[in-house]
């Protein structure tokens, strides 16, 4: 297989394993990036609501060519359409939103995320600062927090740290990280490998992470 | 009582050198494209600029980015600006970056006499660091203090002559709010209307935020990333 198809096999892994902690009803935000397919593994026949920070509740899918509305995109500033349900707010109501504890599940992506669940994803000093959005906010109010990334870095080292060391996003806002190897939960006593990738053993997903993790004593193989 | 006047060049007439500009739109979409432009036309220098982003190069705000007249930019996301990263590494722009939330409500504080907020956005990052920080109910906060500008540029869909304002979809996000907090507030529309003509509970933003309106020409309504899906072909 060559390296592009591997890293689609990965990313879909990746959201096809999120997509299973979604629950009917559940009003959720997507992060820029490969967060945003989730959307395409929601349940048949279950309703999520996808959240826009730039004022947008319940997405509906890119629209047809020739349908496309300069008023009408997501906060990837890509043009969206509606669906039945939308609703259409300011940005202070968005925030007010996320803030305020009322959007059940954000996915992020990470470059970095720590034993403690903490969270750097927006800024890598010595580059230029692009500016951190909606992430801030997002990990503050969120109800439970996932972190979509691929394990390692694209030489091999751990995303997975003892303590990050980039600027921080958030403190302790992390809940779920799944990786194209792994699925972890952040408990108060640590990591605590949950899920391995089929074919993987929790040795090697160690080996790939900084941090001792607790081998669930349930450990399962991730099923997409 | 008589807001209107005629174009973009005559609503700007007052903007001066090292005003604070609250400018709308989230992207490009819903941003007052002939007030930039009657700006840029106007040639005043040494603005502090607020505003979610600075459009791109060569649209929108990067008009007035190229054309030097930013000294200071406050925004939450400047990515898509190759000039602005440069102009900042050169010291030509002071660049102040800020949560998205903490910046809506910083502005929304701003027009609703709240001088100061406390909020959890950043707290142990750097936006956190030389903030006041209090503990409420076992969890950590910031102080956010509010913001106001001299003038705030909006973009509205539709707006009757005494300034009431109604937006279209996403192209609302920061314009209501920016409507608020400056002490002059000029409203561009795509639709000028007689007052009575707009649905009382349709309207966002009550005549009462706005000073001057005027209807708006020649929009491009740029994309800047258009997305489609297949249509599937019915069988």
């Amino acid at each position: 297989m060559n390296k592009p198809g591997k890293d689609i096999d990965k990313r879909e892994r990746i959201v096809k394993r999120i997509a299973r902690e979604l629950r009917d009803g559940f009003y959720v935000n997507l992060g820029i990036g490969m967060p945003t397919l989730v959307a395409n593994y929601v349940p048949a026949r279950m309703d999520v609501i996808l959240q826009s920070e730039n004022g947008m509740l319940g997405i509906g899918p890119y629209p047809v060519e020739g349908q496309e509305d300069a008023d009408l995109i997501n906060a990837g500033k890509e043009t969206v359409s509606e669906m039945q349900g939308t609703a259409y707010f300011s940005s202070a109501d968005s925030f007010a939103m996320i803030r305020g504890g009322h959007i059940d599940l954000s996915v992020l992506g990470a470059m970095e995320v720590d034993e403690e669940g903490n969270l750097a994803n927006w800024m890598i000093p010595g580059k230029m600062v692009k500016g951190m959005g909606g992430a801030m906010d997002l990990v503050a109010g969120a109800r439970r927090v996932i972190i979509a990334m691929e394990h390692t870095t694209r030489e091999g080292e751990p995303k997975i740290l003892k303590k990050c060391s980039l600027p921080l996003t958030g403190v302790r806002v992390v809940n779920t990280i799944v990786t194209d190897m792994a699925l972890l939960q952040v408990t108060p006593k640590g990591l605590v490998l949950e899920e391995v990738a089929p074919g993987l053993t929790a040795e090697e997903v160690q080996r790939a992470t900084e941090p001792t993790l607790t081998v669930s004593p349930n450990l399962k193989v991730m099923e997409g | 009582m008589n807001k209107v006047v005629a174009n973009a060049d005559e609503a700007v007439r007052d903007v001066f050198d090292g005003a604070v500009i609250m400018v709308g739109g989230f992207g490009l979409c819903g941003i007052p494209e002939n007030l930039i432009r009657a700006l840029v036309h106007k040639g005043v220098k040494n603005l502090t600029t607020i505003s979610n982003n600075v459009g791109v190069d060569g649209f929108g705000m990067g008009l007035l980015l190229s054309a030097g007249q930013i000294r200071k930019h406050i925004g939450t996301y400047v990515g898509e600006n190759k000039l602005l990263e440069q102009m900042v590494l050169q010291g030509k722009v002071e660049l102040d970056l800020v949560p998205q939330g903490t910046f809506s409500e910083r502005i929304r504080a701003g027009g609703a006499g709240i001088a100061a907020f406390f909020t959890p956005t950043g707290v142990g990052t750097v936006v956190g660091e030389k903030k006041e920080t209090r503990e409420f109910d076992g969890r950590m906060y910031v102080m956010e203090r509010a913001l106001k500008a001299d003038f705030a540029f909006v973009k509205a869909w539709k707006g009757d002559k005494w300034g009431n304002l109604v937006y279209r979809k996403t192209a609302r996000n920061f314009n209501p709010m920016m409507a608020t907090a400056a002490r002059v507030t000029i409203a561009e529309v795509e639709h000028l209307v007689e007052v009575g003509e707009l649905d009382a509970d349709m309207v966002h933003t009550p005549s009462v935020y706005v000073n001057r309106i005027f209807q708006g020409e020649l929009y491009e309504k740029r994309i800047e990333k258009r997305t489609v899906r297949k249509a599937v072909a019915s069988s």
